[in-house]
């Protein structure tokens, strides 16, 4: 493959045969994936195939139902867990539409979500002051206007403050999988340089990214171990890097022809 | 008219014996202003939703109607509640006019604070019907009508006691005045008729604190009346605090005359009554006149809180901003009529009403009618309602972050609230506020709303 070494850590998610409703409507049709430790993964695919059902269904949206298969987190059947239980363990999404919370300020509602994971793991709260510092630490990291964490949550940002506020949290939390659902749009040249550093700057062995693309131009900046072409509830195909760039080049038509023999 | 009950019957005896005591019952003025209202009251009856009454069309004010409440004239307001229980559930600082009245008469003995009234005059309105008659008479019940509200009139034929603020021109209340009327246990239903009366001279500044407290589990009813003139270029803060023990009855009307360019601020925060409605009514009366009134309601259980808020835009140039929350849980039942009147000669008059709901259980029920009318052409006026579960997707958001369904539905009943408790401008009040507001807030029972 092209990218990285292949030096495969432990596998941290492993889908089988996922199959999705929301209501009535099948969504995803007997997914396949496995994400092991220090890989990235892009996934990418036209509209409405499904790539947010994936990355929202691994978070524990509610009304996406699992009707058949498995998804495996460290071990652990992620259909059985809350999603907070899950974002506890270190699962992470990035929102291709991130909530407004008027009122709930940034500030006080990281400080909810670090000191959630911390008694998790049998820790205690963090102090304000240390909050305060490790805060700071992350807002320079991601390069986001410190004005933002003082107002409420994504309350009147712009698309782009939105997306970089999602890495925020992504810093702040530091997951072991991270689901980053279209990250890269909506940002400009230079947001999009930031982001991808601070995405650079949390990758590290023991952890691993999921990230759901529409644009190859993020994936000059991070390069991913695997590309996966979702269609219609399906990965119709995975190779490396270079698909990408076949892809930006080619659009979806050619690989939807050769689909029927792939799924 | 819009009347029916009258069961009015009970209440004489007591009138009859406030009309023969002595004390403030010396004053002709005022005992024919009691005998005038007590008339009116007998007349009126209660307010019912019958005969297209649209002030009284979602609240059935039968239970008041039909309970038999007295007002002895024997009670000693000294010994009725305990000042150190007082000071743990009431609004206080110690560096406030701390004014207590138990039952509806004032307390010297639990009355306190180091703070200085400066050129004003802060003290019970039997004291000040006493030694500044004319004063008082110039202003008691010039707004507060008793010919067509019966719940008013009731109030008047009534008045006894109560507090009584007078700002002279260009002069301010140098501290807080606190007014805090308690209710005690007794062992019969107890009435009581608290009666502000707020004089705020020309380029005069003033801050009270208006609560009702209730230290009972038994029925009892507060009907209440407060008066408020702002005079040209004075500006009065005003922040109201209901609450009453879910077994009482309120019935709380609040007057506000503006002169020209005169600032009215107010927030009214109602936690507690089994039964309460708080009527604002404002008229700007001068150009340059403007107002602010803001309202949190948080009602649970088998509450009923109704909110009818009138502003009356007579004059060009007027402004008014109106914007109430209610936090619904239980099977709970709020009510909003708030009305916006933009006369005919009101040009440039600027209003804005607002009211949003967030309903936390299925059975909780809001009616929110703000409605406005304009008989000016030249105005800017809005008003909107809205009333919701809590948002699904906003949860989730919030859930994939690590906080749990509970500690999610909390950040965001009291970041709805905060928004409220924020225009707060006293500090220890605030404080008080988010303490008592936190408590306040539902905790179970959590509704969310349909699919996204
Ligand atoms: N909550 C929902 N209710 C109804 N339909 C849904 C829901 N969520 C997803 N769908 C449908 O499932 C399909 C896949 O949607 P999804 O959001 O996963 O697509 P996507 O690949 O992320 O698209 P995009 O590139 O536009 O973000 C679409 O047809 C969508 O309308
Ligand atoms: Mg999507």
């Amino acid at each position: 493959m092209a990218g990285k070494d292949q030096t495969n850590g432990e596998p941290i998610l492993s889908v089988r045969n996922l199959h999705v409703n929301v209501g009535d409507q099948e969504i995803l049709k007997g997914i396949n994936l496995t994400v092991n430790a220090g890989e990235v993964h892009a996934i990418m695919g036209p509209n409405g195939s499904g790539k947010s059902t994936l990355a929202n269904v691994l978070a524990g949206k509610p009304e996406y139902i699992v009707t058949a298969g498995e998804m495996v987190y460290k071990g652990q059947d992620l259909s059985r867990m809350a999603p907070e239980l899950r974002a506890r363990e270190g699962l992470f999404l990035a929102f291709q539409y991130p909530v407004e919370l008027p009122g709930v300020r940034a500030w006080q509602f990281l400080k909810a979500a670090v000191d959630a994971l911390r008694v998790h793991q049998g820790q205690e709260e963090m102090s304000a002051r240390e909050f305060d510092q490790m805060l700071k630490e992350k807002v320079a990291l991601v390069e986001i206007d410190p004005d933002l964490v003082r107002r409420s949550v994504n309350e009147g940002f712009s698309g782009g403050e939105k997306k970089r506020n999602e890495i925020l949290q992504m810093a702040v939390l530091q997951p072991t999988l991270a689901l980053l659902d279209e990250t890269d749009s909506g940002l400009d040249i230079d947001a999009l340089r930031i982001v991808a550093n601070g995405i650079n700057q949390l990758r590290n062995p023991s952890n691993a990214m999921v990230l759901v693309t529409h644009y190859q131009r993020i994936l000059d900046y991070i390069t991913p171990d695997y590309v996966h072409v979702l269609l219609d509830g399906l990965i119709v195909r995975t190779g490396g890097a270079d698909l990408a760039l076949e892809l930006e080049a080619k659009g979806y038509d050619w690989i939807k022809e050769t689909a029927g023999a792939g799924a | 008219m819009t009347q029916a009950l009258s069961r009015t019957d009970t209440y004489l005896p007591d009138f009859q014996a406030l009309q023969r005591t002595a004390e403030t019952g010396g004053q002709t003025w005022l005992r024919e202003m009691r005998d005038n209202a007590w008339s009116s009251f007998s007349h009126l009856g209660f307010p019912t939703a019958r005969r297209g009454n649209e002030k009284w069309k979602y609240t059935s004010v039968r239970a008041i109607a039909y309970a038999d409440f007295s007002h002895p004239q024997d009670l000693d307001p000294d010994t009725g509640a305990g000042a150190a229980e007082l000071k743990r559930i009431a609004p206080w600082n110690d560096d406030w006019m701390n004014l207590v009245f138990v039952d509806g008469r004032f307390s010297k003995v639990l009355s306190g604070g180091t703070g200085n009234a400066n050129g004003a005059r802060v003290t019970s309105l039997a004291d000040a019907i006493r030694s500044d008659g004319e004063l008082v008479q110039e202003y008691l019940g010039r707004y507060a009508s008793v010919e067509d509200d019966g719940f008013t009139a009731l109030n008047t034929a009534f008045l006894e006691d109560g507090a009584f603020i007078h700002v002279p021109d260009g002069q301010s209340t140098s501290s807080v005045v606190n007014l805090v009327y308690v209710t005690t246990g007794r062992s019969q239903p107890r009435v009581s008729y608290p009666r502000t009366l707020v004089v705020a001279g020309r380029n005069s500044r003033t801050t009270f604190v208006e609560s009702y407290i209730g230290l009972c589990q038994e029925p009892y009813f507060t009907d209440a009346v407060t008066e408020i003139v702002a005079q040209e270029g004075s500006r009065v803060e005003h922040y109201r605090l209901l609450m009453e023990s879910t077994q009482a009855f309120h019935v709380g009307h609040c007057l506000v005359y503006q002169a020209k360019d005169s600032e009215y601020e107010s927030a009214s925060f109602s936690m507690g009554a089994g039964l309460g409605r708080n009527e604002f009514e404002v008229l700007l009366d001068a150009p340059g006149a403007s107002c602010s009134l803001n309202g949190l309601y948080l009602t649970t259980g088998t509450q009923h809180l109704d909110n009818m808020i009138s502003i009356d835009h007579a004059k060009p140039h007027t402004k008014s901003r109106l914007l109430y929350k209610g936090i619904l849980d239980g099977k709970s039942r709020a009510v909003f009529g708030g009305t916006v009147l933009v006369r005919k000669d009101a040009q440039k008059a600027d209003a804005r009403q607002t009211d949003k709901n967030l309903l936390l259980s299925d059975e909780a029920e809001i009616d929110s009618k703000p409605s406005l009318f304009i008989y000016a052409d030249d105005v800017q006026c809005s008003h909107g309602a809205t009333a919701g579960h809590m948002d699904d997707n906003t949860l989730f958001y919030m859930r994939s972050r690590g906080l749990d369904l509970e500690a999610a539905s909390r950040m965001l009943i009291q970041a709805f609230a905060r928004e409220i408790i924020d225009t707060v401008q006293l500090q220890p009040l605030r404080d008080y506020l988010d303490k008592i507001v936190l408590e306040a807030l539902p905790t179970a029972s959590i509704r969310l709303g349909g699919g996204s």
